[in-house]
């Protein structure tokens, strides 16, 4: 199978991936042929098979409705890149270009 | 007293396994302080040959190992205390940084403990450091790290194999005895292969993930490296059972991982499928895994050859849909929003936020997530990521009949040595098909142990023994039986000589 520019131009953006125009390329050549491998799955007769997200599932793992401490936000915004107080600094979310 | 105080006490001998370690301890022969001191000189003896560490903690080492000494004295030892053990750099320490081999997450430092390293650390185990991956453990051989490629202690020019491979090349090297790595389609089985080494994929579920930087969450595993099956006994020993914080551990008890240790291989049902003969292995793998099937035979073990997993090939394809389709998912939180690396100065919001992934991550991490946003986008669901999780079913189902007549499944690790560094970095498929043979157990969720298997022109062949679920101690007892009748897992490379106490 072949992907065009423009469908891997599309997955980056769903992916929220800048690409350069050399790694578009070389990214068409690569995921067409590694999908090219999976649609090996297309000729197994799955009709009537269930599908298994997780082998051996447990379902519905609930645990008490017990509150528990957080936390300490101070620990928790050390990570951030970029903060202000007790907020981490983000860019303008409304009005964006390309949303 | 044993207890050193920097004076140079005993040469120690880092040959010996990590339950020799802990007698010598106990016997007051050497301190856990002068074992950790002769630990952290090999390592960083060793670094610049074969870069197993994206980070060694001597500061952090050394002071647990006082800990570990007080609780020696105190007669309050456990298994672990005093051993060094190297961490996969995914698996979160709290107040040292965890990268996951990946420049996105460059100065990340957990506020928390893995449930993993909470349960070492309770033990009183003493971390030499941060052991390199491939990026987000994504790759077979460590050379997508963000930080350099770690080199196979057996032959500097050639891989260790992956994503685990600096913790199995550190072992290997007799740094640390022991080693925590995680298996996602063969991650701690094909290092241990590639490196002459054991490694343990426990069941699915069998070890908490909470804590560990997620790739697929449905498939992967935290596991034991070791050079002994008793060795890789006791670290699952430490890891495994049910955690609170982790919803799809299992609630099944946990039991002696060294149970089957006397019991030998007579009688054992034994399956070897004719699909673990894949095109493309080589013939020194083929002729190291017929001598060891010959030996299971020798030593009274049942082989049935008739034993057969058709979608063994096709479980491959399934894993390249479902595994990115995971990791499209896990990954998304990296948006240089909370933690990490933070593009600044683009055009806006969502050019930031592409920017900072489009710099933050490496080549193969990219290729996953564009593989699993693909496969999940709209018109393409139903024909890749549904059809594979159906293919994922009839794996399962393979695999149960399989060992309905048989206690055990065997193949060859991988399909081929340790191959050289760069000669499999320009085609990701062929990166992809080492994993032939243990990315299926992955997608089934069985439990797996990759054990030396002897040598192929100088370098390691691991066999791969294949289990029902929550059946480790049937892999265990099998390996420490291999382990009495054969001296491969005794066999060192060359570089060990390399820190050694004069």
């Amino acid at each position: 199978m072949d992907l065009s520019s423009d469908e891997v131009r599309h997955i980056a953006r769903l992916a929220r991936i800048a690409l350069t125009d050399e790694e578009t390329e070389r990214l068409r050549g690569e995921l067409s042929s590694i999908l090219g491998h999976c649609q090996a799955l297309s000729a197994i007769d799955t009709s009537g098979v269930a599908p298994t997200a997780q082998s051996f599932s447990l379902v519905n793992v609930e645990r008490s409705d017990e509150p528990r401490a957080s936390e300490p936000v101070s620990d928790v915004l050390a990570n951030s890149p970029a903060r202000e107080g007790d907020y981490i600094r983000v860019r303008a979310v409304l009005d964006q270009p390309d949303g | 007293m044993p207890h050193s105080t920097g004076s140079p006490g005993p040469a120690i001998d880092l040959d010996r396994s990590a339950h020799e370690h802990a007698s010598a301890l106990r016997a007051g022969e050497y301190s856990a302080r002068a074992l950790a001191e002769a630990t952290l000189a090999r390592v960083q003896a060793q670094e610049p040959a074969i870069h197993a560490y994206i980070r060694v903690t001597p500061e952090e080492a050394l002071a647990q190992a006082d800990a570990a000494d007080e609780r020696l004295r105190a007669g309050d030892a456990a298994p672990l205390t005093g051993i060094p053990v190297g961490l996969k750099d995914v698996l979160s320490t709290q107040g040292v940084e965890t990268t996951a081999g990946s420049r996105i997450l460059e100065g990340f430092t957990p506020i928390i403990d893995c449930t993993v390293v909470a349960r070492l650390r309770e033990q009183g185990a003493v971390f030499a450091g941060k052991t390199n991956l491939d990026e987000f453990a994504m790759g077979s051989s460590t050379e997508h790290s963000g930080y350099g490629a770690t080199s196979n202690p057996w032959d500097l020019e050639r891989v260790p194999g992956g994503s685990s491979g600096g913790s199995a090349a550190t072992v290997a090297a007799r740094g640390v005895p022991i080693a925590l790595g995680t298996d996602t389609g063969g991650s701690i089985r094909q290092p241990a292969a590639l490196t002459g080494i054991v490694g343990l994929k426990p069941t699915y579920g069998r070890v908490s993930r909470y804590g560990v930087v997620a790739f697929a969450s449905s498939l992967e595993q935290v596991g034991p490296f070791a050079r002994d099956a008793r060795d890789a006994a006791t670290l699952l020993q430490a890891i495994a059972g049910h955690d609170p914080n982790d919803a799809t551990t299992a609630p099944e008890p946990v039991p002696d991982y060294a149970e089957r240790f006397e019991r030998g291989l007579e009688g054992l049902r034994v399956g070897v499928p004719g699909e673990g003969l894949v095109a493309g292995l080589e013939d020194g793998v083929r002729e190291a895994f017929e001598q060891a099937v010959a030996l299971f035979e020798q030593e009274g073990a049942v082989v049935d050859r008739s034993v057969s997993l058709p979608s063994l090939e096709v479980a491959l394809s399934a894993y390249y849909i479902i595994a990115p389709a995971e990791a499209s998912a896990n990954l998304a939180r990296y948006d240089g929003v909370k933690y990490g690396y933070r593009f600044t100065g683009g055009e806006g919001m969502w050019d930031e936020m592409e920017r900072t992934r489009g710099n933050g991550f490496g080549d193969e991490v990219k290729r996953r997530i564009m593989i699993g946003a693909y496969a999940l986008s709209a018109g393409y669901y139903d024909a890749y990521y549904r059809k594979a999780q159906q293919v994922r079913t009839l794996v399962r189902a393979e695999f149960e009949a399989a060992l309905a007549g048989n206690d055990l499944l065997l193949t060859p690790t991988t399909p081929t040595v340790a191959f050289p560094l760069g000669a499999k970095l320009d085609d990701p498929l062929a990166m992809y098909l080492n994993d032939l043979l243990t990315i299926p157990v992955n997608i089934s969720g069985n439990p797996a142990i990759s054990i030396p298997g002897g040598f192929s022109e100088g370098l390691p062949v691991g066999i791969q023994l294949i289990a029902r679920p929550f059946e480790e101690a049937t892999l265990l007892g099998a390996a420490h039986a291999c382990e009495a009748l054969t001296d491969w897992h005794a066999q060192r490379p060359a570089l060990a000589e390399i820190g050694a106490p004069s």
